[in-house]
């Protein structure tokens, strides 16, 4: 058995994924508590040195959850958010960071089942990957 | 009154730093005539142990290039940082990493498999590595150790101010070398450069749409440069918005897109971050075929995010285990 409890950070839109986490709770689904909420106004709002500085400070995965395409508050915050994580994506690969540690979703508030199913399924594949080990200059010193 | 000293080093550099004093021409004479050099490795001829001799705290001002790759290195920056009141790591290389950081996107190993065993132009039956110890005739032999990572200047000692730059510009090192004669420094840590975008000065950002919008990336080799347009405009990434003001916008006037020697400024906690969040806002299309082949022009996003700044990143380098699978 792999008893590795994983961190995963995941940043979630106040408007659809938040909410959608909320209601999976009031509907007592249970979901991996591997996975730490960060709530945000927008997916859009979520700065790659967000998600750089989450793997820096010792999370194994990073998820985006925002609304689907069409539904974001602020119009195109999910678009972009997309680009900006397929740039991640390609950039974290030379890092040595595999691919699969960083997810993008869409949920929306009523999909409390779909959240539940996401958050699940991302906790599971980084259990199976293991801790992410960043060696670098994280710790400093010459060394 | 006795002369200030000041002591100018190298660690792993091009060696353009060292030139870039040099180029201070005329202006270097006042210089030099102001203060007493007391180590200068790339023009004139000292010993450590001259250094090791010295006061702790003597020297006024080390100015210190390079990363720190080498235990040598390492040890000459600590006995520099002891020797004197102030140490200004003196380009990107020592604020950031530089260009010698780019290793850190792969690991010792293979770096010495490759130098040393696998290149085509290396013939060595034996396998000969260098290392740390060796025996020769009843002799040990000592060579510095080589890092695992590549470290800017701050990592292994404590930094009064940075010059930045791939190298620094000889206006940017006078006004420096001058706030230090007369004492008018700024608070401690400072980066001696503008703290503002290079989108800022450069004169292409009128040419800028309010909109930039581009459907794909492209490679200064293959395409022909407007010498008006803004570089993102043209869709070649340019690194001026996540890179400090400061150098005169040396390569946007050589009609040659920003590749971010000067770092990011204060407020930005990692160049690369930056410059993918400023892509992402402005690459066309929504659906993921039309993004993924805006991105085939993009062969080296880490290279190209952190060209002079892998040290200075919030990841510093690659993972050093094998594979993460
Ligand atoms: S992106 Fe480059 S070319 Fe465009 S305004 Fe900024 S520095 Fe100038
Ligand atoms: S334009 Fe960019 S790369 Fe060129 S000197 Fe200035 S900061 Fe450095
Ligand atoms: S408001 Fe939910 S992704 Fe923009």
């Amino acid at each position: 058995m792999n008893n590795f409890e994983p961190k995963i950070v995941a940043f979630t839109c106040n408007w659809c994924s938040y909410a959608g986490a909320d209601k999976a709770g009031m509907m007592k689904l249970k979901y991996s508590d591997d996975v730490k909420l960060i709530r945000v106004m927008c997916s859009g709002r979520v700065d790659p040195q967000f998600v750089m500085d989450a793997f820096r400070e010792g999370a194994d995965g990073v998820m985006i959850l925002g609304c689907h395409p069409g539904d974001c508050h602020y119009r195109t915050g999910n678009v972009k958010a997309f680009k900006r994580y397929k740039l991640l994506k390609k950039t974290l690969a030379q890092f040595g960071i595999n691919d699969k540690r960083l997810k993008l979703d869409w949920v929306a508030a009523g999909e409390a089942e779909l959240f539940q199913k996401v958050v699940n399924e991302m906790a599971e594949t980084v259990k199976e990957l293991g801790p992410l080990h960043l060696t670098g200059n994280v710790e400093q010193g010459g060394k | 009154m006795a002369k200030p000293k000041v002591a100018f080093y190298w660690c792993a550099s091009c060696g353009g730093c060292g030139e870039t004093v040099v180029d201070l021409a005329d202006k270097i004479l006042d210089v030099v005539a102001a203060v007493d050099i007391i180590l200068w490795p790339i023009a004139m001829d000292f010993k450590y142990k001259d250094i090791r001799a010295m006061e702790d705290g003597s020297i006024a001002v080390s100015f210190i290039n390079g990363a720190v790759r080498t235990e040598e290195q390492k040890e000459i920056a600590e006995l520099l940082r002891k020797k004197s009141g102030l140490v200004v790591a003196f380009g990107s290389c020592s604020s950031l990493g530089g260009i010698p950081a780019l290793a850190n996107l792969t690991s010792k190993k293979k770096i010495f498999e490759r130098s040393y065993l696998k290149s085509p132009t290396v013939v060595n039956p034996e396998g000969v590595v260098p290392k740390t110890k060796s025996k020769v005739d009843g002799y040990e032999l000592a060579l510095p150790e080589f890092y695992e990572s590549v470290y800017k200047l701050n990592d292994v000692i404590d930094v009064d101010y940075y010059l930045p730059g791939c190298p620094p510009t000889p206006d940017l090192i006078v006004n420096a070398v001058n706030a230090i004669l007369e004492g008018k420094l700024p608070p401690k840590g400072a980066i001696l450069s503008p703290d503002k975008s290079l989108c800022n000065s450069c004169d292409r950002n009128e040419s800028k749409p309010e909109d930039v919008a581009i459907s794909e990336i492209k490679r200064v080799i293959d395409v022909e440069i407007d010498p008006e347009k803004c570089f993102l405009a043209q869709g070649i990434i340019c690194m001026g918005p996540a890179t400090r003001d400061g150098c005169g916008a040396s390569c946007i006037n050589g009609n040659m897109p920003c590749t971010g020697c000067f770092g990011p400024t204060d407020s930005c906690k990692d160049q690369g971050a930056k410059m993918i969040g400023t892509l992402g806002a402005i690459l066309e299309g929504d659906e993921e075929e039309t993004i993924d082949k805006a991105l085939d022009g993009l062969v080296d996003p880490a290279g190209t995010f952190y060209r002079y700044g892998l040290s200075a990143s919030m990841l510093g380098s690659a993972r050093k285990e094998e594979e993460d699978e």
